[in-house]
């Protein structure tokens, strides 16, 4: 059942233990064609030619494969604006909301101060409001503010919804290196900013990184503040792939082009910064 | 938003770590101000001023009328039955979604949990719905789900299931279970990455000891593993609740709450108010989304304060 037969098991030859285990396999290859096809499906979609696409039969394998939507895309849709507006709006995110939570994750971490605690705890109510309820009052500051589609309405939205978590994970990490190491940097003379800079940043790179990771996909993915605070000259990628469904109908070869290209960074992404991800945020949880 | 766990835990103190606890120092004020003043500025302040809005006759359409009206928005939602109806969708969108996503994203937890050759490799890929775009993963499963061209289609009757086609996102019968389908699809991963991370937790022994006091499978199931993870499933269910709850961009894309409302929850009844720049009514039915979820986020946020005294 939960796979801690394996202790039991050993009682018994290969094959046993192989059939006994097989029904639980083929859950998982069905569970995993489930998650996975409908990856594959878009992938296949963007491969076909235009007439395969809407023809009166489907095709599991494009007869001719061709890679015309995506010169599509870049040639006639510009996909590139999109793609540079998401990845200036992601990238600057990530080096402010980096800076502002490892700063305040430093203050949790090695200070015990009055009001602490209080403040933790506000930091972490932030997640709990609805995101339609933050839109709306939101979109009439950013316009009475004058930067309602700018980049800077984005960057701001998404540096305050990452804050939080990076300060969370953030604080995690850094209670995991032992307070001894600064001490006796500062023993040797340097201040404590030296001894931050010199002696704990790059032990915590690593785990600057996977928190990084994770404030970029938040902002790359991000989709209902971006088509409220973005016009046509600096929508991202996902207000730009909603926008193939338009009056005449959908580009769908459009969609699963653009849509591929869309989950590759964060797919590579994901896989370099996961372990220490998925360590963060189940450290919590699983000690609770 | 991008849908990450908030924080599940109180911060760990260090033995000999409080070095300033006499001396009063600015520093860690100074340290927290930036953070402190973004969210005071872009979480707070809006909090504050959506209640306001919601008191007011705020319609971007007719700037010069905005002014104070007391409860009317409040009045206007209690008797239209479209919120009525979004309350309910929520209600089932959140129930039979999360509930789903639970019992799919268990059972892929424990799957994941046995020693095999690739694991390491499977575990990654399954987890990937978990890093799509909603909006992306709103309109590949609109493809899917299409009634002319839509694969689904397709594969149920090469199966023989079905003889017609169905318009699956075309028609209300079908619309919202299609639209649920598409958000147990996403949650999975994100239930099976925490209980797997709280299963691999559990310690090896128990399970030995009860075997030899001669639990079977079952008995082991519900007496180790569930108790175990208590925890674990109250955190991550109730997280995921609040995320579900709020969960525009998935909906939108596929039907933007479409046909004739049957697939409009509240947040989208919201987003869809507020594309129609009628802000006053739209924060009024966000605070009562809040309120809502507020039964979800107190014992959420009673559970952190409980796991943060007994830490100390």
């Amino acid at each position: 059942m939960s796979g801690r037969r394996r202790s039991r098991g050993r009682r018994f030859p290969r094959t046993v233990r192989f059939l006994r285990a097989l029904p639980g396999y083929i859950l998982l290859a069905v569970l995993l064609v489930f998650l996975l096809f409908p990856f594959y499906w878009t992938f296949v979609t963007s491969i076909k030619p235009q007439k395969e696409l809407y023809g009166s039969t489907v095709t599991y394998w494009p007869t001719e494969a061709t890679f015309d939507s995506y010169r599509k895309l870049f040639s006639e849709y510009n996909f590139i604006r999109p793609m540079l507006n998401s990845l200036l709006v992601a990238s600057v995110t990530t080096v402010i909301s980096l800076t502002v939570s490892l700063l305040a994750a430093y203050a949790f971490s090695r200070y015990r101060f009055r009001g602490r605690k209080f403040f933790m705890t506000l930091f972490l109510t932030n997640n709990m409001f609805p995101t339609v309820l933050l839109l709306i009052p939101l979109f009439a500051i950013m316009r009475r503010a004058g930067i309602l589609y700018t980049p800077s309405a984005l960057i701001l939205s998404y540096t305050t919804f990452t804050i939080p978590f990076s300060i969370w994970l953030l604080n995690g990490y850094l209670d995991d290196l032992p307070m001894s190491l600064e001490e006796a940097a500062m023993v040797d003379g340097a201040n404590r900013a030296q001894a931050f800079l010199k002696i704990i940043l790059p032990m915590l790179l690593p785990c600057v990184v996977a928190t990084g990771a994770y404030v970029f996909m938040t902002a790359w993915n991000e989709y209902t503040f971006a088509v409220m605070f973005t016009n046509e000259g600096n929508r991202t990628i996902p207000v730009a792939l909603k926008n193939f469904i338009g009056q005449l109908g959908v580009e769908w070869g459009m969609i699963t082009a653009g849509g591929i290209i869309t989950i590759i960074p964060v797919c590579i992404m994901f896989f370099f910064a996961q372990k220490r991800l998925v360590e963060g945020l189940t450290a919590g949880a699983v000690k609770g | 938003m991008f849908p990450v766990a908030g924080p599940v835990a109180g911060c760990r103190e260090i033995e000999g770590s409080a070095m300033h606890r006499r001396k009063f120092s600015p520093w860690p004020y100074l340290l927290i101000a930036p953070a402190l003043i973004t969210i005071l500025a872009v979480v707070f302040f809006p909090v504050l001023n959506a209640i306001l809005m919601s008191f007011q006759s705020y319609d971007l359409r007719r700037p010069s009328q905005i002014r104070f009206t007391g409860l009317a928005n409040y009045a206007t939602a209690m008797h239209d039955p479209l919120f009525w109806q979004a309350l309910l969708k929520t209600v089932i969108w959140v129930a039979v979604g999360v509930g789903l996503q639970f019992v799919f994203g268990f059972m892929l937890a424990l799957l994941l949990n046995r020693k095999f050759p690739g694991r390491g490799i499977v575990r990654s890929i399954s987890l990937i719905p978990w890093v799509t775009p909603g909006v992306l993963i709103g309109l590949m499963w609109r493809w899917i789900f299409d009634g002319n061209y839509g694969v689904l289609n397709d594969l149920l009757m090469r199966l023989g299931l079905i003889h017609d086609k169905i318009p699956f996102l075309a028609q209300q019968s079908t619309a919202f279970p299609s639209v649920i389908l598409t958000i147990i699809w996403q949650g999975i991963p994100f239930f099976a990455l925490m209980l797997l991370a709280g299963l691999q937790g559990i310690p090896e022994e128990l399970y030995d000891a009860a075997s030899v006091d001669g639990a079977n499978a079952f008995q082991r199931f519900f007496l180790i593993t569930v108790p175990s993870l208590k925890n674990t499933i109250f955190v991550t269910t109730l997280l995921r609740i609040i995320w579900v709850a709020n969960s525009v961009d998935v909906i939108f894309n596929l039907t933007e709450g479409g046909p004739a409302y049957s697939t409009q929850t509240l947040s989208v009844y919201v987003f869809n108010k507020g594309n129609t720049l009628n802000l006053g009514y739209a924060s009024t039915m966000a605070i009562l989304l809040a309120l809502a979820l507020a039964l979800v986020a107190v014992p959420y946020l009673k559970k952190l304060f409980k796991a943060q005294e007994e830490s100390r």
